[in-house]
């Protein structure tokens, strides 16, 4: 076994139990976009397919170079809009404050009416 | 590995932190869309490090440029325009397609390090084959299982589950064909048996699929999300890199995390639903309510005075109300109840809508007060302080039956909508829920049934309560 895929497997195993320890804590209300959010991570896979262009010097190679782009592109892409325009609207409705204030307090007072609704 | 290559390798976890950081960010909605702004972040400075790369690489021909701006221009446009004009209600179909081309995209680079792999003086490596099948069997399967479960909830496919004759017989010689498969790759590398596996893959996922029914859905596009980013960990295994692997890993840990959530929240095992839907199991108990028992029926101007002389009223949103696209119509109704001095609030179950999470979403869309919505731990004590519960579409998740041992719902968490003094429920007709099973709710005398569409129903009663309060 190489060094390279010992130092890869060790990667691997760590990544997973940060993954563990991130999501734990999450709320319900959150899940959807979550699943959206991981969703549009595994995208990075766009940056497999492009490094396929590498080596890619036959037509097989092109044309698998041109469908991985494509579904990985997809992914990524849509994933980051949907989960935005996801969350655009948890803020939106988050603050229904009638007294205009500057963008940032806004959130932040929208964040402790949540986190009061929540407890 | 070149030291160039090493040093982009730094570039690539400097991105896994963002991912991670923006995950962890997403723990509240306070932070929520910083932390999808840090996981952009990420992606855009690993897919311009990869830019680097395959310039530094200086091997890329005209023609494989070409190939891959097109391909990746061609996809974003393509996920950009289905991400914006997606229904929120429809979010589920389009977060499997995502997983579908993901994993779609992780087997296909699989197949080409091993294509260039074999025909390379070194050829392949036993580890690299190891991960390629990996890869290409996870990957494959979320591709086919993907597509089945989208075409499940968009209703091109039957909801209900399908059973395949021999189903068990032909998914062990899927399994016996693709593991046969590779571990003949093992000792050979041989690229007609990595194709075998691909096809047994491909036919494994959509086997896997269709005998689930549509109300496990969401529980299986969480596990194929975790597939996915397993499969995409896989694929950074096999071409060594650490983007994929981290990035991977994290949403194959994070989504099968999530999926265990779900599954807790409809009081299901993973087991028990990849192995079969509702229905097929042991059901037999299940019908309390016989058909003597007397339904009383209501119409538009009884529930609107109902519902606009009572001091509390509790909405409970489900899946119909969703499928109407009756959100907003019922905001509406909310607010001229409000405005009357009622005290309004939402009960969301867990798994109320297709997803969790999935009803806040297609509410706050409506512009529903974030306060109004309670959860169900929160709003079950006040049931019976609420002078009228609404309940708009949803039907397993107030049945009382659940509370009783022996039935297919058993011990599920429900919402106790019994406890409300009065009970109006808008629902289509008297058919029955995912589970298959009458609900002993709409047999209480306290209960009043209005059969009609949900954003029929939700606008006669508006337009009744105006008439009545003028």
């Amino acid at each position: 076994m190489s060094t390279a895929l010992v130092t890869d497997l060790t990667i691997f195993v760590l990544a997973l139990l940060v993954g563990i320890e991130v999501i734990g804590k999450v709320p319900a209300t959150l899940h959807t976009p979550l699943m959206s959010a991981a969703n549009s991570i595994h995208g990075i896979v766009l940056a497999g397919a492009l490094l396929i262009g590498v080596t890619a010097h036959t037509v097989v190679g092109y044309i698998l170079a041109f469908v991985a782009a494509f579904f990985a592109a997809a992914n990524v892409v849509g994933g980051y809009a949907v989960t935005g325009r996801m969350l655009k609207m948890f803020r939106r409705k988050a603050a229904p404050a009638p007294a205009p204030a500057p963008a940032p307090a806004r959130e932040a007072v929208a964040g402790e009416r949540q986190e009061s609704v929540r407890s | 590995m070149s030291s160039f290559t090493t040093n982009m390798q730094l570039v690539y976890v400097l991105a896994a932190a963002c991912f991670v950081v923006g995950l962890h960010l997403m723990n509240s909605p306070a932070t929520a869309r910083r932390g999808n702004q840090v996981s952009t972040a990420g992606m855009v400075i690993a897919l311009i490090a990869t830019l680097v790369l395959l310039i530094h690489a200086g091997s890329v021909t005209a023609v494989g440029w070409t190939v891959l701006i097109i391909g990746a221009l061609l996809g974003s446009a393509a996920g950009l325009w289905s991400a914006r004009t997606v229904q929120m209600t429809a979010m589920p179909q389009l977060v499997s397609m995502f997983n579908a081309v993901g994993g779609g995209a992780a087997a296909l680079v699989a197949v080409y390090g091993y294509i260039h792999d074999e025909s390379a003086p070194g050829g392949v490596l036993g580890s690299t084959s190891v991960f390629t099948v990996l890869d290409v069997i996870i990957g494959s399967v979320t591709f086919t299982g993907s597509l089945i479960a989208a075409g499940k909830l968009q209703g091109l496919l039957t909801g209900s589950p399908v059973l395949i004759k021999g189903g068990r017989a032909i998914n062990l010689a899927l399994i016996v064909v693709a593991l046969g498969s590779a571990a003949f790759m093992l000792t050979t590398a041989s690229l007609p048996a990595l194709l075998l596996v691909v096809l047994a893959s491909l036919a494994f996922g959509v086997l896997m699929v269709l005998p689930i029914g549509g109300a496990d859905m969401p529980v299986v596009i969480s596990l194929l999300n975790a597939f996915t980013g397993t499969a995409v960990a896989m694929a950074g295994f096999v071409i060594q890199n650490w983007a994929l692997i981290v990035a991977g890993a994290l949403v194959g840990a994070s989504g099968g995390i999530l999926t265990k959530l779900m599954a807790d929240a409809m009081n299901r095992s993973l087991a028990n639903i990849m192995l079969g839907g509702f229905g097929t199991g042991d059901t037999a108990v299940a019908a309390v309510v016989s058909g003597d028992v007397p339904i009383r029926s209501i119409a538009a101007d009884d529930a609107a005075i109902q519902l606009a002389y009572a001091s509390k009223v509790i909405i409970v949103p489900g899946y119909g109300l969703a499928a109407a696209q009756a959100q907003h119509g019922v905001a509406e109704l909310a607010k001229l109840l409000e405005d009357r001095g009622i005290e309004v609030s939402y009960a969301i179950h867990p798994v109320a809508g297709r997803m969790p999470g999935h009803m806040n979403v297609l509410l706050a869309e409506a512009n529903v007060p974030y306060p109004q919505l309670k959860e169900m731990d929160e709003i079950n004590p006040e049931f019976p302080r609420a002078d009228v519960a609404l309940v708009i579409g949803a039907n397993d998740v107030t049945n009382p039956a659940a509370r009783r041992p022996g039935t297919a719902i058993s011990g599920m968490p429900i919402l106790d909508v019994d406890q409300a003094q009065s009970i109006i429920v808008v629902k289509r007709s008297m058919g029955t829920g995912y589970a298959g099973i009458d609900n002993e709710l709409y047999a209480n005398p306290k209960t009043s049934m209005y059969f009609a569409d949900a954003k029929k129903a939700v606008a006669e009663m508006t337009a009744a309560v105006k008439t009545l309060v003028g």
